[in-house]
């Protein structure tokens, strides 16, 4: 009986194309946009994870017990090992080192005196290493005010309102007074290279950005890092996964009692972040839930009308003498092939666009005149195993129940009644 | 029998109020008394510790998670305004000069021949990773320029008897609103000071030690401070060679000196 129905629905195009159609066009929607939605929602975390946390964060135990004070004191030694162990035991993540330290800019003036001075927050990142990807993760290009990223040892990025306050333009001298790792009092001279909006006041305000290796240089630190961070490919984020990665990590470590040990954390532990991701997690499963909900009653209304377009079929069917329950069993079957039909081909382009999305997503900086670090220029989605069956299950059992609610009419009809309707 | 009560209690309800004020009178007289003698004591602590020139070779032992450092100055001191100190080793040090005039402190870094003037809150920051800060340094003044103070019991430290004197800030421009300082009852010299904050946190704690009488005054040679906001061990401060009222050239309070 499948084979006949199949038949019939191929040779009957208005009774499958139109609504398988529909049910595919319903699917698809509902994935790409839980897709979507997942993915922006997840902004801020991606913000979180770009400038302070990574998808996971490497450290030193005792740094990670003083974090809110970036003790360099307490810094990671010997990383190169431990890069290396990282790149063995985790090929598919992204290992970056940074360095955030403080300190005092002055901008020499004439006769030795200052034109500016003030407190700085510097981030050293690996800017001259094109495979860590950090410019790009941080947006600097289309973040610079003016001039350009550093491109030698000896230059500095600054915030654009920080500039303005030592009255410095690109190619000025600064000199950096600060602390190295073990206390000693250090100096440095920069030559501006650019200047950069954050996005966030006080970081414009405050903010410089260097080479890792200058820092390094600058702070007694030869092979030390603050922070190696380590970003899972295409940027994205997944909870479960760094979970497992920490475990991995931090069970060779357990029984060593070093306090300059190295210890993993995933981003949902750092900066309060795993209530957020909680919260994230919860917002979305509540719009996509009400987004199914109105999909289904479109697809729902779809199987209505489907069954009621065939009232005169039924009517003929059921004066040749079929019995009301083979037809209803007929719809049923052809409801569940064509919603099948329709929520595979949905299911495959929902997920389809969502992968594009999620590896290339879309760039919107030409819109954005006043693009900045902080602001994302990239709309991305984020493929997750849900979306596998979120579109498909509502697809094929709204057609179903549709086609079932209408189906209930022929069991009201009468033979007697019959030729009058049909007019025979 | 009614009426001698009442009497009785009258004569109560009037003695109690005259006992308050005699008691406050008293209580009055003896603030008035410790109030003096915390004014003489401190002056005497003053009279020890301050000079009108000084020259004195140090050691700052800079205690860390990791390990520790050791920085060898010499520092010549003039009255409460000026102050000039060159870093003799380690290699990281050697060569950097401070210079202090009035509120100011400049810092000369020979790796970059640049002199750098700090004022206001940068001043706030902490020396070579010391538990002091530059403000600690450049603190100069008498306390009984800085602060009331009055004392409010005694203890012992080390086998020495001490007075207890609270100090609360008579002035604005103070780095630490209110001290407890130990006095030792006899050589007029602290053997420990704890700095708050005006809201009441303990900021900083400092031990004296191996007191020495030199030049006719006893003066500490071995200072810990603590900042009692961070872990850790401190900062020693050891004074090697100390010599008091000794002429210093002019020329050393100048911003020539830092580059010579």
């Amino acid at each position: 009986m499948i084979k006949f129905i199949f038949k019939a629905i191929l040779r009957d195009k208005n009774r499958s194309i139109l609504p398988v159609m529909v049910v595919a066009i319903g699917v698809f929607l509902t994935i790409a946009l839980s897709g979507y939605l997942t993915g922006m929602l997840g902004d801020i975390v991606d913000q979180t994870a770009r400038f302070q946390t990574g998808h996971v964060k490497v450290m030193s135990r005792a740094y990670a017990q003083n974090i809110d004070q970036l003790p360099n004191d307490l810094a990671l030694l010997g990383i190169d090992k431990v890069h290396q162990e990282l790149e063995n035991d985790f090929p598919d993540y992204t290992w970056v080192n940074r360095i955030n330290f403080g300190g005092i800019i002055d901008a020499p003036g004439s006769n030795d005196k200052s034109k500016g001075q003030g407190p700085a927050m510097g981030m050293a990142i690996e800017l001259f290493s094109e495979s860590s990807g950090e410019v790009g993760r941080l947006n600097l290009t289309n973040s610079l005010i003016d001039g350009k990223v550093p491109e030698k040892s000896g230059e500095v990025l600054i915030g654009y309102e920080f500039a303005k306050k030592l009255k410095v333009k690109v190619g000025d001298e600064l000199t950096y007074m600060g602390n190295t790792m073990n206390g000693s009092m250090t100096f440095a001279k920069f030559i501006v290279s650019g200047t950069v909006r954050f996005g966030v006041a006080s970081m414009d305000k405050g903010t410089i950005i260097i080479d890792f290796t200058d820092a390094q240089q600058i702070l007694d630190m030869a092979n030390g890092a603050g922070e190696i961070l380590g970003f899972y490919k295409d940027e994205v984020f997944i909870q479960e996964q760094t979970e497992q990665m920490c475990d991995v990590f931090n069970a060779k470590y357990a029984q060593d009692p070093d306090e300059f040990a190295p210890i993993m954390k995933a981003l949902g532990e750092q900066n309060s972040m795993g209530t957020y991701l909680n919260l994230v997690n919860s917002v979305s499963s509540m719009f996509v839930i009400v987004f199914i909900m109105v999909m289904s009653v479109v697809l729902w209304n779809t199987g209505l009308i489907g069954g009621l377009r065939r009232y005169q079929e039924f009517g003929i069917r059921l004066a040749l003498g079929e019995a009301k329950g083979h037809i209803y069993k007929t719809m049923i079957y052809e409801a569940v092939i064509i919603g099948t039909i329709g929520s595979i081909i949905g299911t495959a382009l929902g997920i389809g666009v969502t992968l594009l999305m999620q590896k290339y997503g879309i760039d919107i900086s030409g819109m954005m005149k006043d693009a900045t670090m902080m602001m994302p220029t990239m709309l991305k989605s984020k493929f997750s195993l849900h979306l596998l069956y979120i579109g498909f299950i509502p697809g094929l059992f709204a057609m179903v129940i549709g086609n079932m609610l209408s189906g209930i009419g022929i069991y009201k009809r009468e033979t007697a009644t019959l030729f009058k309707e049909l007019e025979v | 029998m009614k009426q001698i009560i009442i009497l009785l209690l009258s004569i109560i309800s009037i003695c109690a109020p005259v006992k308050t004020w005699a008691q406050t009178e008293k209580t009055s007289a003896q603030t008035s008394a410790q109030t003096e003698d915390a004014t003489a004591i401190l002056n005497r602590v003053d009279d020890n510790i301050n000079s009108n020139t000084s020259v004195t070779k140090s050691n700052m032992i800079i205690y860390g998670r990791r390990n520790s450092r050791t920085v060898t100055s010499i520092g010549y001191a003039q009255g409460k305004n000026q102050s000039f100190s060159e870093y003799l080793a380690p290699e990281r040090e050697k060569g950097t000069k401070m210079l202090k005039l009035e509120n100011n402190l400049w810092i000369y870094s020979p790796s970059t021949d640049r002199t750098i003037q700090l004022s206001g809150h940068m001043l706030k920051q902490s020396l070579m990773g010391s538990d002091l800060s530059y403000e600690d340094m450049m603190e100069n003044r008498k306390l009984t320029e800085m602060y009331n103070s009055h004392v409010i019991g005694t203890d012992t430290i080390d086998g020495r008897e001490t007075w207890i004197l609270q100090l609360e800030a008579k002035v604005e421009d103070v780095s630490y609103h209110s001290r407890k300082v130990w006095v030792d009852t006899q050589r007029y010299v602290p053997l420990r000071e704890e700095l708050y904050a005006k809201s009441g946190q303990l900021l900083k704690k400092t031990e004296l030690k191996d007191i020495k009488r030199i030049d006719g005054r006893w003066y500490p040679t071995k200072m810990n401070y603590k900042d009692m906001l961070k872990d850790g061990k401190g900062t020693d401060f050891i004074v090697l060679e100390i010599e008091f009222n000794t002429p210093i050239p002019p020329y050393i309070f100048t911003k020539a000196s830092l580059k010579k």
